[in-house]
């Protein structure tokens, strides 16, 4: 993975000291709140409903072990003893102190990460396919060209103030992992007829309020080109993106605005302009960072059997990994939803261990997936009985992957100060509902996706089923939607009728499963079954 | 009017009144304008050569467009006072350099040592903006 140079670390120790500074004038009175706020949100520090959350970048979802054991120990340090991993790949700490977080940062910086822009108006973390150089059906590792990205957009000074967040994703193979096209840019490298790789873009995706799926904005830009046409994307964006209405002004509102067509058109003549200035690295700089990606040393005589015998590690085994491109080994991911527990949380010492795990079985790496679990890249399969032993005796080893116990959820009402609705415990009722894991077997794939207000940080749109909490009246209420998917097939859920109590929707939920299994033909997941027999048999069931 | 805080050129500070775009297409003679973060800063382009002063406001520094409107004329090769006016705050004043300001107006005046530190302290840079001469990071990792 990369490794940061005596430059990359010069700059996080400039953004500690600046940090600092600003924490400094904040405290001493020379800044007022609201001064401060947009420079504390660069830098990922949001003021939450009872203390200061921290948000820590994990640059596409990618970390090495003495990475994990830090966070681990900031957790213990500085927080009370948990980690919370996010949809962008992230973590986040729900309890931190503002006078202790140029210290943090100072811890983070050496082991080469940071909070930089992890939220406010900037382009954030740039995140990626959690499965990136393990994949067996990747066409190249896309994380150089987010590392490149990365480097970039850090500190970016044209780009600092944007009408809103600005979120970009990069993925190499055909199956979406990393939910592309809901990303306010969204690239795939692809190959073209002759053989060479170079960036498809896709604009104006995203959820919140206003869900839209990007449209395919250039087919193809030659790897040498790849900084400028991303700049050209920002600068239009920047200049005409809307900033009367908070509401309104993520990119997929101009491109709606506009029309993709018009968009393109803008693009593209920015773009021909910025070819004239020289703003483009080499391509010795993008190889430079490839090599740091260049994978680790298989054992090519690695055994390619596994010992099933166990009833649990099978069960385990058949949710929980993937095929590996390099035979003898597998992608392990831990979840982080065991039944009756908070989506994406996990206590210091189950980071620490993760870590160490990492360490001695999976070449030193671990990667946050937007799911909010933690993926071991490159397991042997003779160690993987090992692995799952450790798993299981610290309660990471629940066997539910993509399961309707996987749930994506935001902190909703218990932490965030925007939501209307708690999504905690909506998601608790839920896995404890469907805790058995026969059960969750039987029901098999199914994305259910959570959030606490229309922001939508829980993704619900993009859930094959999602649920929305509303304020009804002063009390909680939840919607339901089906139909969303964030794979290459991308769909928006649409809402299925009037919302219900925290229980009634636990209860509906359960009624959807039972149309489904009645209705299922075949290898059909909810959602294949979903979409062909339409909403009615499901309205008809929950409201009947 | 608003007095000029800081200044990075050897020349004399402009002090012709700066007029609106509207009314600068209007006025022939006149060698100073004002952009609001509204305005297309490509409509200037033609008339470049007689301008010794743009100033550009920010009526909050939270609008970022500023940014790009200074960046986009001096790629176009202005090289007369580019002035920054109006909701400044002392972290921004590194990155307002990049995109090719070199006089700074704020509406209330910074604390003077802070903003010196803020002006100096990013010693490398990942990107090339071109306009402020700055090498990025990978032109140094990768002389010609």
């Amino acid at each position: 993975m990369y490794k940061y140079d005596e430059y990359d670390q010069q700059m996080v120790d400039t953004r500690v000291a600046e940090f600092r500074d600003q924490v400094r004038r904040r405290l001493a009175g020379d800044l007022t709140e609201d001064q401060f706020k947009p420079l504390r949100l660069q830098n990922g520090l949001y003021l939450q409903l009872h203390a200061y959350m921290l948000r820590v970048a994990v640059p596409y979802g990618t970390l090495n072990s003495a990475q994990m054991t830090l966070l681990g120990d900031i957790a213990d340090k500085y927080d009370r003893g948990y980690g919370h991993f996010t949809t962008r790949q992230n973590i986040q700490y729900n309890w931190i102190k503002l006078e202790d977080t140029p210290d943090i940062l100072a811890e983070l910086a050496k082991v080469e990460m940071h909070a930089i822009q992890t939220s406010g108006n900037c382009i954030r973390n740039i995140s990626s396919d959690q499965f990136a150089g393990a994949a067996a059906d990747e066409i190249v590792d896309p994380r150089p060209y987010a590392e490149l990205l990365r480097q970039w957009s850090s500190f970016h000074p044209e780009f600092l103030v944007l009408p809103r967040k600005f979120k970009i994703a990069v993925i190499a193979s055909e199956k979406d992992r990393a939910a592309m096209r809901l990303h306010d840019i969204g690239i795939k490298m692809v190959r073209n007829d002759a053989g060479e790789i170079g960036a498809q873009f896709y604009a104006g995706g995203g959820m919140g309020r206003t869900p839209m799926i990007a449209p395919l904005i250039r087919d193809f830009v030659p790897l040498d080109q790849l900084i400028t046409f991303s700049e050209a994307c920002l600068r239009v964006y920047n200049r005409y993106g809307r900033r009367d209405n908070k509401y309104k002004a993520r990119i997929k509102i101009l491109v709606h605005e506009l029309g993709r067509d018009e968009y393109v058109r803008q693009v593209e003549e920015e773009f021909a302009h910025l070819l004239t200035q020289p703003i483009e690295p080499p391509l010795a700089e993008l190889e430079r960072i490839k090599a740091h990606f260049t994978g680790p040393d298989f054992d090519a005589g690695a055994a390619d059997d596994l010992d099933l015998t166990d009833p649990d590690f099978r069960l385990w085994v058949e949710r929980n990994t993937h095929a590996h491109k390099q035979a003898g080994y597998v992608i392990a991911t831990v979840s982080l939803k065991p039944v009756g527990g908070i989506p994406g949380d996990a206590t210091a010492d189950q980071i620490r261990l993760m870590a160490k795990l990492a360490k001695d079985y999976s070449f030193d790496e671990l990667r946050v997936t937007h799911a909010q679990n933690i993926v071991f890249p490159h397991v042997r399969k003779a160690d993987l009985y090992t692995v799952w032993q450790a798993l299981d005796e610290a309660g990471l080893a629940t066997a539910n992957l993509d399961t309707v116990g996987d749930i994506i959820a935001c902190p909703g009402l218990d932490y965030c100060s925007l939501a209307n609705a708690r999504s905690i415990p909506v998601a608790q009722k839920i896995s404890e509902r469907f805790g058995s894991a026969q059960r969750q077997a039987e029901i098999g794939e199914l994305k259910l996706k959570i959030s606490g207000c229309i922001n939508a940080c829980g993704h619900h749109h993009a859930g094959h089923i999602g649920i929305l909490g509303v304020d009804k009246k002063g009390l909680e209420n939840y919607q339901l939607l089906f139909g969303g998917s964030e794979g290459a097939d991308t769909s928006l859920a649409k809402i299925i009728g009037p919302g219900f109590t925290e229980d009634g929707v636990v209860d509906a939920i359960e009624k959807a499963t039972e149309v489904y299994l009645a209705n299922k033909q075949g290898e059909e997941r909810f959602l294949d079954t979903y979409r062909r027999i339409g909403m009615d048999p499901f309205k008809e069931a929950i409201y009947g | 009017m608003v007095d000029v805080q800081f200044r990075f050129r050897d020349d004399e500070t402009v002090n012709d009144p700066a007029v609106t775009v509207d009314s600068f297409s209007e006025q022939s003679n006149a060698t100073a304008v004002r952009l609001e973060p509204g305005d297309d800063a490509r409509e200037l382009l033609p008339h470049l050569d007689r301008l010794s002063l743009i100033e550009v406001s920010f009526p909050a520094w939270t609008d970022g467009r500023g940014y790009s409107s200074a960046r986009i004329l001096r790629e176009a090769g202005y090289a007369g006072e580019m002035r920054a006016v109006g909701d400044l705050v002392i972290d921004m004043l590194h990155h307002l350099r990049r995109c090719g300001f070199d006089a700074f107006a704020p509406d209330k005046a910074l604390n003077e040592e802070d903003a010196r530190t803020a002006f100096d302290r990013w010693e490398n840079v990942y990107q090339a903006t071109v306009v402020d001469g700055r090498p990025a990071i990978w032109a140094k990792r990768h002389p010609a």
